[in-house]
């Protein structure tokens, strides 16, 4: 028997996940077990499921986990976490719900800093209910709600909720990930690694942005959304630490 | 040596481990039919396996464990 | 005697909420209950709990579904065109089956209404109020004592029977200032093992939630959600009957209605006209018991209600009509005065007297 490289976390339920194939939940999900084994935390975090693909997540994570109506998963935390200061507490949702139905729970949690972590799945798209238009879908994305691509001049544009966030006093920690390569993928898990941290030390409110897939609704193979991703999402949601709170006191 | 190993019925056939893999050495089986009707992922040449787990980070359903030999 | 306070409704309820265990409380400010937030953000620092002004009622309430998935006690309060926007967060956690307050300090409506008191919320807090099959345990306090009283009832019985509870008042209630005792409140101690406060992997992990796709399964969650409110409806119905031994005509009327009654009992009762009256204190589960009992006793029945006729329909189906009902009512913040409900109970008199 050789040494294991890789392997299922175990703050990962052994259940299969309900996720079409391809979709980059999955990956998602395991990132966020991997962090909370890796920082030995399981048996004191409690998650908050949202609406969405997302919403079972409440099945497929080993920690105490509570289930939020639409938008509202950042307030739930924050009773939470008020409650008892000394768990980990994060939400895990997508674009509709955070960035549209939950945009003040959102924006709110961020201004007072809330200590939780955040993780927001940006695929541009409402994947459960079928694939309609997200509040960041693409200028001239078609989707089953914007079937002639979506106009700008009727109903706006994409909303960057790391751009918007970081211009707050609030929140610690914002960061956009991506999860279309290995490469990214890692980025990934350290960006969200390190919002778990933050919150174990304190240091406030964590929001990791995913930029991910969603193959099916986007009528692409899971190779070719991953294209599609790097092509046209990346150039409009740009990678990177939107703040830093801790780092910049630090002179990093 | 270096071992992949598939929980082969969580696999859904997304086939990103395959296009992940920098040795091309896995393919998805064409006569192979798992529990959930798809056509797995398989390895093609076990010896060539470099141990990376670039197939398993970029596996959404935990199907690969990765040894290294 | 316990040493008594002058106290405003409002304030009573928030201090009461307080020795009932209460230490996290969320809110948004609506007239007229703001009192009750002014008083938690004073009084919560000073003993170790919480006090959150949300950004929103929705918010507020879905706070409170965080505090309460952990097993402790939260309460919110707003009134009417409030209670509206929370109505989500209360289907949920009915849904959920997670005890926790809502006061409802209510005002006129429909829409933004006004600020005056009112009771047109009685069928949005009986019925539920939000989605789906559900009650709420409804308690509804005539003096700033009850709101004591019956702030710390609720939280009781809403952790009894893992439901939410709401404390129905009225503007006229929450400003109104009487001597009350703060003393005496006892906080049962109810199974929590459902609550969230982590594993410490060491046991499988607690999940919240209202959510099943399987309907048999959702099926078998909601009757065994009406099992218990079977119960509730067989153990914790309150009422208080007046004058009710003699009585040829029943009142009906619950909070600041029912004070407003009894003026116009006592001087129907100086004119010889045998009337009563039965408070309804839990307006779910209503008193439906007693209702019945007095049709076969009582001529006729009047209704006194801040609406446009509400917890008649409730009368009519607990005396299963049997009796001829009249209704004295105000809307829009104005409150029925003794004269109007002496005339309703004298035209039920002559009425019952018909038959």
């Amino acid at each position: 028997m050789g040494e294991i490289v890789f392997q299922k976390p175990k703050s990962l339920c052994d259940v299969p996940l309900h996720y079409c194939p391809g979709c980059t939940h999955g990956i998602v999900h395991r990132l966020v077990a991997e962090a909370i084994d890796e920082l030995g935390i399981e048996g004191k975090t409690i998650g908050v499921a949202s609406v969405g693909c997302s919403v079972f997540t409440y099945n497929y994570f080993e920690c105490d986990m509570v289930q939020a109506a639409h938008g509202r998963a950042p307030a739930v935390a924050t009773g939470v976490k008020r409650s008892d200061p000394s768990k980990i507490v994060f939400t895990y949702q997508g674009d509709g719900d955070l960035a549209s139905i939950g945009t003040a729970e959102t924006v709110h949690s961020a201004a007072r800093n809330e200590n939780i972590t955040i993780i927001f799945i940006n695929n541009a798209i409402y994947g459960m209910t079928g694939g309609q238009m997200a509040p960041t879908s693409l200028p001239g994305q078609v989707t089953q709600t914007s079937p002639y691509g979506r106009d700008v001049n009727t109903v706006g544009y994409p909303v960057r909720i790391c751009e918007m966030l970081s211009q707050l006093e609030g929140p610690s920690y914002l960061e956009r990930v991506a999860v279309n390569n290995v490469k990214n993928v890692k980025a990934a898990k350290k960006a969200i690694k390190k919002a778990f941290q933050n919150q174990v030390e304190g240091k406030g409110f964590s929001l990791i942005e995913v930029v991910s897939t969603c193959p099916t609704n986007w009528g692409k193979t899971p190779e070719k959304a991953m294209e599609w991703l790097e092509e046209n999402m990346l150039p409009y949601y740009p990678l990177g630490v939107y703040k830093d709170k801790y780092a910049d006191k630090e002179g990093k | 040596m270096n071992k992949v190993t598939f929980n082969t019925d969580l696999c859904k056939g997304c086939g990103l481990c395959v296009a992940a893999c920098p040795k091309k050495i896995l393919r998805m089986s064409e006569t192979v039919i798992n529990a959930k009707g798809h056509h797995p992922a398989e390895m093609v040449d076990q010896s060539q396996c470099i141990a990376c787990a670039f197939c398993a980070t970029m596996c959404p359903d935990c199907v690969i464990t990765v040894e290294r030999g | 005697m316990a040493d008594k306070v002058l106290m405003k409704g409002n304030e009573a309820i928030a201090e009461a909420a307080i020795m009932a265990g209460c230490r996290f409380y969320f809110g948004y400010p609506i007239t007229p209950q703001t009192e009750v937030a002014a008083y938690m953000a004073k009084r919560m620092p000073k003993i170790g709990g919480t006090f959150l002004q949300a950004e929103s009622e929705i918010a507020a309430i879905n706070m409170c579904i965080g505090v309460a998935s952990t097993g402790k006690r939260v309460m919110t309060s707003s009134s009417s065109p409030g209670i509206s926007l929370k109505e989500e967060g209360i289907s949920y956690m009915a849904g959920c089956d997670l005890p926790a307050l809502i006061v409802n300090v209510e005002r006129g409506g429909p829409g933004l209404g006004g600020i005056q008191p009112s009771q047109s919320d009685y069928f949005q807090a009986t019925r539920g109020g939000g989605h789906g099959d559900y009650h709420l345990f409804v308690v509804a306090p005539a003096s700033v004592q009850e709101m004591v009283s019956l702030t710390a009832h609720a939280f009781n019985v809403a952790e009894k029977y893992r439901v939410p509870a709401m404390l129905l008042a009225d503007g006229t209630l929450g400003q109104m200032m009487e001597p009350v005792s703060i003393e005496g409140i006892t906080v049962e101690d109810h199974d929590k093992s459902w609550a969230l406060t982590g594993t410490n992997c060491e046991r499988k992990h607690n999940i919240i939630n209202s959510l099943s796709l399987l309907p048999e399964e959702l099926e078998q969650w909601n009757i065994e959600r009406y099992k218990r409110y079977a119960t509730i409806e067989e153990n914790e119905p309150m009422w208080e009957e007046y004058m009710m031994d003699d009585a040829d005509v029943c009142v009906v009327a619950f909070g600041i209605a029912s004070r407003v009654s009894r003026n116009a009992i006592k001087a129907a009762r100086a004119q010889g006209v045998k009337v009563g009256m039965i408070r309804p204190i839990t307006l779910w589960p209503f008193p439906k018991k007693p209702l019945l009992a007095a049709a076969d006793k009582v001529k006729s029945f009047v209704t006194v209600e801040l609406n446009m006729g509400q917890m008649v329909e409730d009368v009519e189906l607990a005396t299963r009509c049997k009796r001829p009902i009249l209704m004295a009512n105000r809307v829009g913040g104005c409150i029925p005065t003794p004269e109007q409900v002496l005339e309703q109970i004298l035209a039920a008199n002559k009425l019952g007297g018909e038959q």
